[in-house]
């Protein structure tokens, strides 16, 4: 599981930064969204992989930390995923503002040749 | 102690989210009562830091034995819950942003505010970012309050629109998002080795990795630290700051100006803690110094290259940062006291200086520039319903109160900032210009400045110099060129927060000395950061006694 799941954060890591250093800001945006999800895997990963362990550690008795998963990586996850949700749509409306405005995509508000 | 006393470190961030929240209820075209609520948070959360700054000096020991405050977020302890932890950093850095808050946003009531929506919310929302950066005393937080700062900076950078913003804009709106990304690594990194988050609880836990996992904390620092160099504006990250601040507002520019120095502040904070054996390379060392010194030779050749009065004072900034991030890679103790005497006195001179920009401005020519704004406030008042698309020129003429002698004011208030920003005497500048290089002098010990300290000093002098020139060449153009000049007509509200501001330096000026003697207690504290552990991770910080408890957090 490790193995795919270092493999997924990779690809999406990697396509995010080409495609943020791409000239239209509709590629830039679709790299900062991989790249959140890039950084998202990441954060849940660091509270280690383990399958089949609820979160929430139970009251009543002393328990085993070891049978429960780390529940502040999902915690910080949560957080994570609202606020580069937000920044993503305000900067899809600064992209079509900029569109708007300068009548191009591209990054600098005008073409190179 | 009083009880409601002990809820104060709260107070800075929940008074602007509270007001910021409330003002959305009412519409825009109710700008009474927004204005209102505006000024009275603004204002009581001046009082607020004010006080704090008071309760962790030495003049009240019986509140915070040791000069610092912990409050408990819901009453959970430290490592485990989130606290907030008022050192006279922290409480240093908040009266500063709550000072030129109140002057920028009084400045902005003359029309900056109404040149489009929701101005006044996403200030308090900045306020409130800015409160919780400096007060938070847990990494996570601290991301989160950067966010909020973020987030309302972009909104207030684009306020107003017109394509010079836009343009401005979507290049840093990119840039900080792809560094809150960094951010975000850094921190899951740090979590991932250490376990926690809690600043003061970080310093106990990594002396204590060896191996892979110290190799790791360390990576996650650096990604960290590349984080704070670009809010903090150092050299190869900071193409995005000049254009950024010269397109923004001078009233939103007046409030950024803080904004860097928020990267700085994160810098010194966690260098100080993490110093104990060794910090991690962006906190200090040679690596901090020579990008340091890279920023300040961009902010030279800025200064001298460029031809707009808000582009000069962007790349002052950005002076400003390296010479505060050069003092810092020194690693000299001795430097740290004289950086922050800078700092207080860039912060005031900058804001001030941004916000004289926009008075300027007027003196030439108002034809072109009113044209921009006007360009696309039709469709968007209409888009939010507002019922008087109000024209930001038309009050100023009418029930506008003409300072006499507007020219004179001007004129005299840039021959301030002017010796404030480029460091000449008699001013503040130059006290804080002169304890660097003094300090810089004896950091290398009896026999004399090493290399980096000869760098550090010349380059220092040679900005001093550079700023002379640009802005000497600048005020000749727009105070003696006899062109179409418009002598504008000033009112006191925007007058009076430069005047304010200017003020506040030439006071620091006055009592140098003691605020120079408080600067140095909180560079003893920042060497000594066992002070800071000790009392965030004590059982009784913020919680009652009888629930509190002290563990080891993390695997």
């Amino acid at each position: 599981m490790e193995v795919v799941f270092a493999l997924a954060i990779g690809v999406l890591t990697a396509s995010g930064v080409w495609l943020l250093l791409r000239p239209r800001t509709f590629q830039v945006i679709m790299g900062l969204a991989l790249l959140s999800y890039a950084v998202n895997l990441f954060i849940f990963a660091m509270g280690r992989l383990v399958m089949h362990s609820p979160p929430i550690i139970a009251t009543e008795a002393i328990v085993d930390p070891a049978l429960y998963a780390d529940p502040v990586p999902q915690a910080l996850v949560l957080t994570a995923i609202v606020i580069s949700f937000a920044t993503t749509a305000l900067f899809l409306v600064v992209l079509l503002a900029s569109c708007g405005l300068t009548g191009t995509d591209h990054v600098d508000g005008e073409e190179r040749d | 102690m009083n009880p409601w006393l002990q809820h104060l470190p709260v107070v800075p961030i929940v008074a602007p989210l509270a007001t910021g929240a409330a003002m959305l209820l009412f519409g825009e075209s109710r700008r009474v009562p927004r204005v209102a609520l505006a000024l009275t948070s603004a204002f009581v959360q001046l009082v607020a830091a004010a006080t704090l700054l008071y309760l962790s000096s030495d003049a009240v020991p019986e509140v915070w034995p040791e000069g610092i405050g912990v409050y408990g977020i819901g009453g959970w302890p430290a490592p485990f819950g989130i606290v907030l932890v008022v050192d006279r950093l922290s409480a240093l850095m908040l009266t500063l942003g709550t000072v030129l808050g109140l002057a920028a946003l009084v400045y902005s009531l003359t029309r900056w505010d109404r040149v489009g929506v929701h101005y006044h919310p996403l200030f308090q929302f900045l306020m409130m970012g800015l409160a919780g950066a400096f007060l938070t005393g847990d990494l996570f937080n601290l991301f989160v309050f950067f966010e909020v700062l973020l987030a309302a900076s972009y909104g207030l950078l684009l306020h107003g629109s017109g394509r010079a913003r836009v343009k401005a804009g979507l290049h840093y709106i990119v840039v900080n998002l792809l560094s809150s990304l960094a951010f975000l690594v850094g921190v899951a990194m740090i979590y991932g080795v250490a376990g926690t988050l809690n600043m003061a609880d970080l310093a106990v836990h990594w002396p204590a990795l060896q191996g892979g996992d110290r190799a790791l904390f360390e990576a996650g620092a650096a990604i960290l630290g590349v984080a704070f160099l670009v809010k903090a504006g150092s050299w190869p990250l900071n193409f995005w700051l000049p254009p950024a601040y010269a397109a923004a507002g001078a009233s939103v520019a007046a409030v950024l100006a803080i904004m860097t120095k928020v990267g700085v502040y994160a810098i010194l904070r966690l260098g100080s803690l993490l110093a104990d054996t060794g910090a991690p390379a962006p906190f200090g060392g040679p690596l901090l110094f020579y990008l340091a010194i890279a920023t300040m030779v961009l902010g030279i050749v800025g200064m001298l290259a460029t031809q707009q009065l808000e582009r000069l004072i962007a790349f002052t900034v950005i002076m400003s940062s390296g010479i505060l991030l050069a003092a810092l890679g020194t690693g000299a103790p001795s430097m740290t006291a004289p950086a922050l005497f800078y700092l207080v006195n860039s912060v005031l001179a900058t804001g001030a200086f941004f916000m004289l920009a926009g008075m300027i401005e007027r003196v030439r020519t108002t034809v072109p520039e009113r044209a921009d704004a006007a360009a696309l406030a039709p469709a968007t008042y209409a888009a939010f319903a507002v019922e008087d698309p109000p024209d930001p020129y038309g009050p100023d003429d009418e029930i506008g109160l003409a300072i006499p002698a507007a020219m004179a004011f001007l004129g005299l208030a840039f021959l301030c900032c002017g010796l404030l920003v480029t460091g000449l005497p008699p001013l503040s500048g130059f006290i804080a210009k002169f304890a660097l290089l003094s300090a810089a002098f004896g950091a290398a010990g009896g026999d004399g400045p090493g290399p980096d300290e000869w760098l550090l000093i010349w380059v220092l002098i040679g900005g001093g110099l550079a700023a002379v020139i640009a802005l000497t060449r600048k005020g000749m153009r727009v105070f003696w060129s006899g062109a179409e000049r418009v002598t504008p007509r000033l009112r006191i509200i925007e007058a009076g927060p430069v005047a304010f501001l200017v003020s506040l330096c030439i006071a620091l000026t006055v009592v140098a000395g003691p605020v120079m003697t408080y600067l140095d207690s909180i560079a003893h504290m920042l060497q000594t950061p066992q002070i800071y552990v000790r009392a965030v991770l004590s059982p009784h910080a913020g919680t009652p006694p009888d629930e509190a408890g002290h563990g080891q957090a993390g695997p």
